[in-house]
């Protein structure tokens, strides 16, 4: 088993041992083994770096399910290892802010750190599959895990709400993605993401739909419009979770997904239109919806919205292979906003942790008590902002390159609709600005007010700025030498992203953090003095979010469509299932006439051939006569008795009928059971009522008589069309020799007891189980008599 | 010959059923349609016998006993119905 194998599914051994840890080694915090995971995946990652930068490629295979082609296949390539290194970095940075986040005596650390290393070990799984039914397993239990831990504090309401709407949305968004693989499969034959890049499959009239699906999919997990609500809900999760699950990770899962198949669909206008119009729209309402949030968290969950929204769109401008830039952007400001978010998400965590808010309205003044927290929120914010000397600069103004150059181009409608992205471009980086700087300063300057914190405020412990911090200085680091990251890492991922377009030359040095007086240039200037201009007169705007009523909000709308949902199918059932026997043979009986008739009609089965009748007799003609004229007393009848005389008449005439063609062992018994089965009927009439007066208006027993008219005549025509469609002789000349055979005269006993004795051995069985029921019936009413 | 009067033999009896159920549809009261019942019973009897004769086979012999016994423990059990609304009588003290 090669080792790649073995460091995936570490986090699933290590969240086995997690409880057993957690109880019998209760005086450490649990998260310190833990901790070894991620570091130790972090690390082999480094190591599989340099391979990687020189263009290699590490493919594995086990079989898992092989008869059905479906095999663990690992694949590392610079995409993968761009999410295999932020899922491993950050989710070491994570648990280790949480051993000091998490309070070893309140919190059930098993249970967290459990859902935890599921979480971790899926994600992984998700970037490094190469076969797409285990993709779609990992990312399922991505959805899960997220949801366990959502619910984490599941006492609480909110909590609960949070987790089954995230379950729900990203669950309707992992069958889509189902639905687009298996289309992607039927399409190229093969499981292979590898081999069905390499497939052409333009043109092909499953594309589009598995495209669609594939993009719900990614659109679901990574929160883009109109899928983003669940993400603002999804901050009842720990603030570890947030920053690790709801800023850095899981959602980038989409992005994943849509920069993995951007070979197979990308180059397309569909693909160009949805990806990047779908990213610029999230990009705008996230950045324009979170500067209203008042609680830190629903704000950084707004941002994260609007920055995936970014990333989406800029992977969408690169699909058109003209705009590698764009690609480019992507890639560094998925691991900028990774770095920069967890960084913002926990600073937010420790501000919580320390105050015992996140409410911006109670927050503010800070800076003094905090002023490590303080440093670092600045840098996280600025860095979100896009401003130097943090990465953040060097990936918005690779955005702006990215769409500049987009409008540029002369397809896809570009030349008429392409002014549209930078504009929106640019409005969303003022908004993403206004935000970053409430964030800093709403909650660290102004006035410090003591009676607003219920708790007595100062600087967080070491162990809890240690994650925040490093995360900090890589924030600087990426801004010093971004190149050391681009050359090794992003070359990689782009050449896997656009494969066979770059092919070794292009984008080294690449990114310089001073290129001259630029239109990028000018635009961040002006989203800084614009933004500062609306920060300072925020008061004076911010009506227009009252304007906005609650009812335009797409939570109102999946509330409502809940609740809707709920009431419509309870309505449904309510109508027909109305626990009245009646209708339900009503409805069974409508069936079968509208099938079976149906299928004789429209089918043109009906056939009639008199020649093989035999010659009727007139005593048939008789007893037919009394079997109708019977036939008719019990249903017209007023009173049961009759009705039983009737249907003892019938019975009877049955048992003549048996006789006329020739069966006395049928006749025989037809009279024994008929004559038990009317004194049966007598026996239960001691306890019943008299017949009532039928109360049910005419129209019920009219379509009562219809739909019973038509179940009487389907059968007849059934019948009569099977008797004309004899396809091969009986086989009952075989039985003739039964004294031969089995040494009987008579066949009908024979043939039960010989030829075909099974079934008289279950019939029996039938008979004893009515009898045993029948007794137990009677002997065991338990509601009257178990006091006895 | 023979076989013609059988089959007169058979109409009758199918005439005298239909009159039977006549009265089982009509009668006016149960112990009338329970009569009438008993005599289709034996009506069929004898219809049995007959086709038992025209069939020319013995097979339908048991029919016709278990006919006549059945008819009778119907007609038992029907009177004691009309009579006391129970068939079997459920021992309360023993």
């Amino acid at each position: 088993m090669h080792l790649l194998y073995f460091t995936l599914l570490v986090p699933f051994i290590m969240a086995l041992l997690v409880p057993l840890l957690y109880k019998y080694v209760p005086r450490i915090h649990t998260g310190w083994f833990v901790l070894v995971v991620p570091i130790g995946i972090f690390l082999y990652m480094i190591e599989l770096i340099p391979m990687i930068a020189k263009g290699k490629i590490l493919v594995s295979s086990v079989p898992w399910i092989p008869s059905l082609g479906i095999n663990y296949s690992v694949y590392v390539d610079g995409l993968a290892l761009i999410f295999g290194l932020l899922i491993s970095g950050i989710g070491a940075l994570v648990v280790l802010y949480s051993v000091y986040y998490m309070s070893k005596k309140r919190e059930a650390l098993h249970n967290f750190y459990v859902y935890l290393l599921i979480f971790m070990g899926a994600m992984l799984g998700v970037v490094f599959s190469d076969n797409i039914i285990v993709l779609y397993m990992f990312w399922e239990l991505t959805s899960i895990a997220s949801f366990l831990l959502i619910a984490y504090w599941y006492q609480r309401k909110q909590s609960r709400y949070g987790a089954q709407k995230s379950l729900v949305i990203t669950i309707f968004g992992g069958l889509a993605l189902l639905a687009g693989l298996i289309l992607l499969s039927v399409m190229t034959n093969t499981y292979s993401i590898r081999e069905i890049i390499t497939a052409d499959l333009r043109g092909h009239q499953l594309f589009l739909p598995a495209m669609l699906l594939i993009l719900i999919g990614a659109f679901t997990k990574s929160a883009q419009f109109p899928f983003h609500i669940w993400l603002p809900d999804a901050m009842e999760a720990p603030t570890p979770i947030s920053a690790y699950l709801h800023s850095a990770t899981m959602v980038k899962a989409g992005i994943y997904l849509v920069a993995r198949f951007t070979p197979v669909f990308g180059g397309t206008i569909e693909w160009f239109w949805l990806v990047t119009g779908t990213g610029i729209i999230t990009l705008l309402w996230g950045s324009f919806s979170a500067v209203k949030q008042n609680d830190l968290k629903a704000m950084l969950a707004f941002s994260t919205i609007s920055q995936l929204g970014l990333i989406i769109c800029l992977l969408g401008i690169g699909s058109s292979l003209y705009v590698t830039t764009a690609v480019f952007a992507a890639l560094f400001h998925l691991i900028n906003h990774s770095t920069f978010k967890g960084c913002l998400f926990m600073v937010v965590g420790i501000v919580d942790h320390e105050t015992g808010t996140r409410d911006i309205r109670k927050l503010g003044g800070l800076m003094s008590l905090m002023p490590i927290t303080f440093t670092l929120m600045i840098i996280g914010s600025f860095s979100m902002a896009g401003l130097p000397p943090f990465n953040g600069f060097l990936s918005k103004e690779l955005f702006f390159t990215g769409v500049l150059e987009a409008s540029k181009l002369n397809m896809y409608y570009l030349d008429t609709w392409g002014i549209v992205l930078p504009i929106l471009a640019w409005i969303a980086s003022i908004f993403t600005f206004i935000y970053s700087m409430i964030l800093v300063l709403k909650t660290f300057t102004g006035k410090y007010k003591l009676s607003k914190y219920e708790i007595k405020v100062h600087e967080a412990p070491l162990g809890m700025l240690i994650s925040p911090m490093f995360l900090a200085i890589l924030i600087l680091l990426f801004f010093f030498f971004p190149n050391t990251i681009a050359n090794n890492l992003l070359q990689p991922a782009m050449s896997a992203i656009l494969p066979g377009l770059l092919d070794g030359v292009g984008i080294e040095n690449n990114i310089k953090i001073w290129h001259g007086w630029t239109t990028e240039v000018f635009m961040t200037l002006g989203v800084v003095v614009v933004g500062m201009l609306l920060y300072a007169s925020l008061n004076k705007w911010s009506w227009i979010y009252e304007y906005l009523p609650a009812k335009m909000s797409f939570n109102y709308l999946y509330d409502r469509g809940l609740v809707g949902m709920e009431k419509l199918a309870s309505q449904i059932t309510k109508k027909y299932m109305t626990g009245i026997v009646r209708d339900y043979l009503l409805y069974i009986f409508i069936f079968f006439v509208l099938v079976v008739g149906g299928s004789l009609v429209l089918l043109n089965n009906f056939t009639y051939h008199p020649a093989d009748n035999g010659s009727v007799s007139a005593y048939e003609v008789v007893l037919m006569l009394v079997i109708i004229g019977a036939a008719v007393l019990v249903m017209l009848t007023k009173s049961r008795l009759t009705a039983v005389i009737g249907l003892g008449v019938i019975g009877f005439v049955v048992a003549i009928f048996f006789v006329i063609f020739r069966a006395p062992d049928l006749a025989l018994t037809q009279l024994v059971v008929e004559t038990v089965t009317v004194a049966l009927f007598m026996l239960c009439f001691y306890h019943l009522p008299e017949l009532g007066k039928e109360t049910e208006g005419a129209g019920f027993r009219t379509a009562n008589l219809i739909v019973s008219l038509g179940v009487g005549i389907v059968v007849t025509l059934v019948a009569i069309s099977a008797q004309s469609n004899a396809l091969f002789d009986s086989i009952s000349s075989f039985y003739e020799d039964s004294y031969q055979l089995a040494g009987a005269r008579n066949i009908v006993n024979a043939i039960l007891v010989d030829f075909r004795g099974f079934d008289t051995m279950l019939e029996i069985l039938v008979l004893t189980i009515a009898g045993f029921g029948v007794y137990s019936l009677i002997k065991l009413p338990l509601h009257r008599r178990n006091n006895r | 010959m023979f076989e013609g009067i059988l089959l007169i033999c058979l109409f009758f009896l199918s005439v005298s059923i239909l009159v039977g159920l006549y009265r089982v549809i009509k009668g006016p009261s149960m112990p009338d349609r329970v009569m009438a019942l008993d005599t289709i019973g034996i009506n069929i009897i004898a219809g049995v016998a007959i086709f038992s004769i025209l069939l020319n086979t013995q097979d339908y012999f048991d029919i016709i006993l278990l006919i006549g016994i059945l008819s009778f423990i119907g007609t038992i059990s029907f009177s004691k119905f009309i009579e006391r609304g129970y068939i079997i009588e459920y021992k309360r003290d023993y």
